[in-house]
């Protein structure tokens, strides 16, 4: 699903953010992505987002090299990935509903279809009696929830998340943690960046280890991705 | 990921049949999207009503000032065109001659074949006309012997109303015996038709600034909406929208902005026209001109509208060019 094969990526002040990384994410696997700050984590995410280009190396996703796509094909790659943030970039000026829609309407999916798959987010993150509410009303947790509904309604083959359970109690980010795996038994592949070990420890992944750009760490766990 | 960005493609669907189906109903999501962004972002100018209104008032004005000299120059050349067309020559008699001998003239200029209809004004319903029209009946009076001479009033055919042909009609008159002078009042006319064409170009100069003003205007007032809803951009193009999606709703705003100005310039030009209608009225008919100020015809009225909708668009796709293009996501969040 994701590939990185010698890829660097250079600031343009001499600051090398990745330096010549590699790894391989399969189908339905999900891996954590650590590191201290200034690692590269958001370095590594915004590459795989195409909100970067690679200064060297290629990046592959869902078998697309992403190198070389044109500047307004990029939406179209978007759409085939699910985000979810730390500050989970609610809009407040809208509905729950109308939030978790955003990414069916940017795609043109028939009204009545996206009313369907909202309520099936919403109902997978388990607030389906909240639609009509306004996001600035919901605990933090419950927000989260909205941005990993908004993040996962047009079923997309890949879901990044950046720091989702910074915000939240270790009660809470377990819950998060359960949907993830939730939706990586179901084929999605799912990355995580954070730096909360003993969450990650808990769960018993894959995990991605960054230190100054560098992958020092890809995991023991290949076998996982290796089965599929 | 490429098959799924392939099936997300109605054109490229597997039957026939079915990607006809899907075509259909991707282009009626298209159309209903287009629906929802358009009664959106009226929706938004009507939620901020006085700040709407101001913008509407801007270009309303900046609109209807060149449109309404455009119209008062439309009327000015109706009326000289109606002038041009009754162009007449005046030619008086020589002081001596008896009314007998100008209906002989009279005749005789009737019969020429460049001569389409001769009136002759005799001395005494000269003076009479005089008299009734100028109000110097008292100074007239003072006057021993009628100073007017016998007049002939020779019109031309159609065909003949050429600056030319008028000038040789009257080279001709004059050369006859017993008509002391040939007026052709042409001159006055042709001054005032290079003042009109003057007043065109300058017009339409006015026109242009003035268009180029309300895009600026509206660019201007496009670039604050697109501040104001900087987070909902970045998330539109997060989740996937396309230039042509985040751009959309500007865009429309855009159009509603001019449609606003256009009925407002509109409203401006009836409520002018109205006030102007009783004085023109009086000060042609004091000119004893037929001259009217016509307002915007239907078309008319419907041209302008459109033109302030293309303003609009036009000052909304500036701002989007300039600015939305220059709203990209970046990972805002802690992870290093």
């Amino acid at each position: 699903m994701i590939e990185f094969q010698q890829v660097s990526k250079r600031y343009d002040s001499d600051h090398t953010a990745l330096k010549q990384v590699n790894f391989h994410l399969s189908r339905g696997e999900l891996a954590f992505l650590t590191g201290h700050s200034g690692a590269g984590k958001s370095t590594l995410l915004k590459l795989i987002m195409l909100m970067e280009r690679p200064s060297a190396g290629q990046v592959v996703v869902g078998g697309q090299v992403l190198n070389t796509l044109p500047r307004r094909q990029v939406p179209y790659i978007r759409r085939h990935i699910g985000v979810v943030f730390q500050n989970h970039q609610l809009l407040f000026d809208r509905t729950v509903f109308d939030n978790v829609a955003m990414p069916l309407e940017v795609m043109g999916v028939p009204a009545g279809d996206i009313g369907r798959r909202v309520r099936a987010a919403l109902d997978k993150v388990g607030l389906l009696n909240k639609e009509r509410m306004n996001p600035m009303q919901l605990s933090g947790g419950e927000q989260q929830r909205v941005g990993i509904a908004r993040a996962v309604v047009n079923k997309p083959p890949l879901l990044l998340a950046d720091e989702p359970t910074g915000n939240l109690d270790p009660e809470l980010s377990a819950d998060i943690m359960h949907l993830f795996e939730q939706f990586s038994q179901v084929g999605v592949t799912v990355l995580i960046a954070s730096h909360d070990i003993a969450l990650i420890d808990a769960m018993g992944r894959r995990t991605l280890t960054l230190e100054q750009g560098r992958l020092v760490a890809s995991g023991a766990t290949m076998e996982s991705a290796d089965g599929h | 990921m490429a098959t799924e960005s392939r099936r997300s493609r109605p054109e490229r669907g597997r039957g026939a049949a079915r990607s006809r189906s899907e075509s259909r109903s991707a282009a009626e999501s298209y159309f209903a999207h287009h629906r929802k962004v358009a009664s959106d972002s009226a929706r938004r100018l009507l939620r901020t009503p006085v700040a709407s209104l101001m913008t509407w008032l801007v270009m309303g004005v900046a609109l209807a000032l060149p449109v309404g000299l455009l119209l008062l120059l439309g009327s000015l050349q109706g009326v000289s065109a109606g002038w041009e067309s009754s162009a007449r020559l005046t030619a008086y008699l020589e002081d001596g001659l008896s009314l007998a001998q100008a209906e002989q003239l009279q005749l005789e200029v009737g019969s020429r074949g460049d001569v389409d209809d001769v009136e002759l004004i005799g001395r005494e319903q000269a003076l009479a006309e005089f008299r009734d029209s100028s109000g110097l009946s008292d100074a007239l009076d003072y006057l021993d012997t009628n100073p007017l001479p016998h007049t002939l009033l020779v019109t031309p055919p159609e065909s003949d109303r050429t600056a030319a042909g008028v000038e040789r009609l009257a080279a001709e008159l004059k050369a006859l015996a017993g008509v002391a002078q040939v007026q052709v009042d042409l001159g006055w006319l042709q001054r005032l038709n290079g003042m009109t064409e003057l007043l065109a170009r300058g017009v339409w100069v006015l026109a242009m600034l003035l268009g180029a003003a309300v895009v600026l205007v509206i660019g201007n007032t496009i670039r604050l909406a697109i501040e104001n809803r900087r987070d909902e951009i970045l998330v539109a193009k997060l989740v996937g929208g396309t230039d042509a999606f985040v751009r959309r709703p500007f865009l429309y705003t855009g159009v509603w902005f001019g449609l606003g100005g256009g009925l407002v310039a509109w409203v401006l030009l009836q409520l002018s026209l109205w006030w102007l209608s009783g004085p023109i009225e009086r000060l042609a008919g004091l000119y004893r001109s037929n001259f009217e100020l016509t307002g915007l015809s239907f078309e008319g009225a419907l041209g302008l509208l459109l033109v302030a909708m293309v303003l609009g668009w036009l000052g909304a796709w500036v701002a989007v060019k300039r600015h939305l293009d220059a709203i990209e996501p970046g990972m805002p969040s802690g992870a290093g």
